[in-house]
């Protein structure tokens, strides 16, 4: 078998395998955040805890429902996502004409008491979450070994990204959201509800973060903390793409994923920071980020 | 309502499609309209002419219920709208076309004229728009801010034809416009006129506006301070020219 700069490909392609699955995560979580801040401009700090929460409430769908994963993907996001409702109608549509600021503040002290109340409720060693019966084992493909889900995670996040991308960009939908991004106002002014909009939007945004939470959960523990270990990466990915960009968020989502595996088997040392490198990178040459539109 | 003003207000027709009256706005503090009177009967062009910042786009901002803080009375159709937000007022069959025609960047010529959604039956196919504007025809898949100012114009006045609103607002439709395209848009106007629409001008250029409007309506500091039927404008074109300071 060959071997690349003296590492085997089983090193290489399961350290890039592994980039892809965190690719995944980020590419949906940035996606959920590029959609709330293009259409409400707000930075949603909460996107994490919501993340943490998809998790969580599949857990507690098959501990106490006895509801298992399957129904959990499409329970969850919905579950999670309403609650997001509930906060933009109580919380955020209060902000709509403040700064950013207010909503960035806003989200982030949400997020602490969210996280806060689970790690009270389950404390931080995780739950356990088993991968479903159908997706368990693997297959040998000769110069790696492919474990089902983590394949299936990858397949299910590129498919959601994907289905995201096509309704924001090619239907009637997704036309009234990016004319409600530019000019909510004359969006109203044609008897569109912009409201209603907003909120679904985000309603859908968290969705999205619940959604990633629970295609985690058999691969990570569930753990409280699981979402705000992760944000911080994840709102880089969304300065590397453009804020608000959607494409920027899908492409830059897996493509740093990779360039996070890559690393991994090249350099160790800097697997943590080489995102923050990047970002640090894009901000200097092009601060509207690679996917971003200059004001 | 100021003894004027009603005398203005009463040389409309009568059984106005639109009636305002008394219609105060403010931006944040600032209070721009101070009581604003006019009627529109069904199937009139009226302009709203004056100096800049006399407050004829405000007007309009005002009766689309773009202007969140206005009091007074603004009714269409028999429907007080005053307290409505914008989009139950666009719902009732009011078409806005704003001053800086507000064409997205983000869509494509198709998608900016297909996203106002119809709000009552009756609007102008698709095809009724491309024979009124056929440029629109061929530049479908462009996107809508690589159009030339004309064609900026021509879909942004076309975008509201579709919806089935009876009443148009637009704002300023010819501004920065070559002057063979302000002929389109005027022979545009004349023809929808034609076709039953009732449309509210503003306008800084009173020599297009002489040519399409039954009615103006002079606006000075957030007031309509006098009236001129289209046929007596020459009889009255010194006075017009002292309001607009030409």
């Amino acid at each position: 078998m060959f071997e690349l700069l003296g590492i085997p490909p089983q090193a290489l392609f399961g350290q890039l395998l592994l980039g892809l699955i965190n690719g995944s995560f980020y590419a949906i979580l940035s996606l959920g955040l590029a959609i709330i801040f293009g259409l409400l401009n707000i930075i949603n700090f909460t996107h994490g805890a919501q993340y943490m929460m998809g998790a969580f409430v599949a857990w507690m769908l098959l501990n106490y429902a006895g509801i298992g994963y399957w129904w959990a993907l499409l329970l969850a996001p919905v579950i999670v996502g309403a609650m997001g409702i509930v906060i933009d109608r109580l919380f955020l549509a209060r902000l709509r004409d403040l700064d950013h600021l207010y909503g960035l503040l806003l989200t982030f002290g949400l997020a602490l008491i969210i996280q806060g109340l689970f790690r009270n409720q389950y404390g931080v060693s995780g739950l356990p979450y088993s991968i479903p019966p159908e997706l368990a084992g693997g297959r040998n493909l000769g110069f790696m070994f492919l474990p089902n889900y983590r394949g299936w995670v990858v397949v299910a996040s590129l498919a959601v990204c994907l289905a995201t991308w096509f309704v924001i960009e090619k239907t009637r939908l997704g036309a009234y959201l990016r004319a409600a991004t530019e000019n909510p106002t004359l969006v109203q002014a044609f008897g569109i509800n912009v409201p209603r909009l907003i909120t679904l939007t985000y309603g859908f945004g968290v969705g999205l973060a619940a959604l990633a939470g629970v295609l985690a959960a058999p691969i990570y523990s569930v753990n409280p903390n699981m979402g705000a270990d992760l944000i911080i990466v994840v709102f880089a990915v969304v300065v590397i793409g453009g804020m608000g960009s959607i494409l920027g968020s899908i492409v830059t989502g897996f493509g740093l994923g990779l360039i996070e595996g890559l690393t991994k088997v090249f350099y160790p040392e800097a697997a943590a920071t080489v995102i923050f490198v990047v970002m640090v990178v894009v901000l200097l040459v092009k601060p509207a980020g690679l996917f971003g539109r200059t004001a | 309502m100021p003894e004027a003003a009603r005398d203005i207000a009463t040389k409309a027709a009568t059984a106005p499609l639109l009636s305002v009256r008394g219609l105060n706005a403010w931006y944040g503090e600032g209070h721009v309209l101070h009581g604003i009177d006019f009627d529109v009967a069904p199937g009139e062009v009226v302009t709203l002419l004056g100096r800049n910042g006399a407050g004829k786009t405000t007007t309009l901002k005002s009766i689309i219920g773009i202007m969140r803080k206005r009091t007074g009375s603004v009714v269409f159709d028999g429907v007080e709208t005053v307290r409505m937000p914008s989009r139950t007022i666009a719902r009732l069959g009011i078409g806005y076309c704003p001053e800086e025609r507000g064409i997205f960047s983000s869509l494509s010529v198709e998608e900016n004229l297909l996203l106002p959604p119809q709000v009552r039956p009756g609007g102008l196919s698709v095809e009724q728009i491309f024979e009124l504007f056929p440029n629109l025809r061929e530049r479908l898949a462009s996107q809508g801010t690589k159009l030339s100012g004309g064609e900026q114009q021509m879909l942004a006045i076309g975008r509201i034809l579709r919806t089935g609103a009876r009443l148009l607002l637009l704002d300023e439709p010819t501004e920065g416009l070559a002057p063979v395209i302000v002929d389109d848009i005027g022979r545009t106007i004349a023809r929808l006129k034609s076709e039953g629409f009732t449309i509210v001008l503003v306008e800084q250029n009173f020599r297009f506006a002489s040519r399409v409007a039954d009615r103006h309506y002079v606006v000075e500091q957030g007031r309509v301070v006098d009236m001129i039927p289209n046929a007596e404008l020459d009889a009255n074109i010194d006075k017009l020219h002292a309001y607009l300071g030409v």
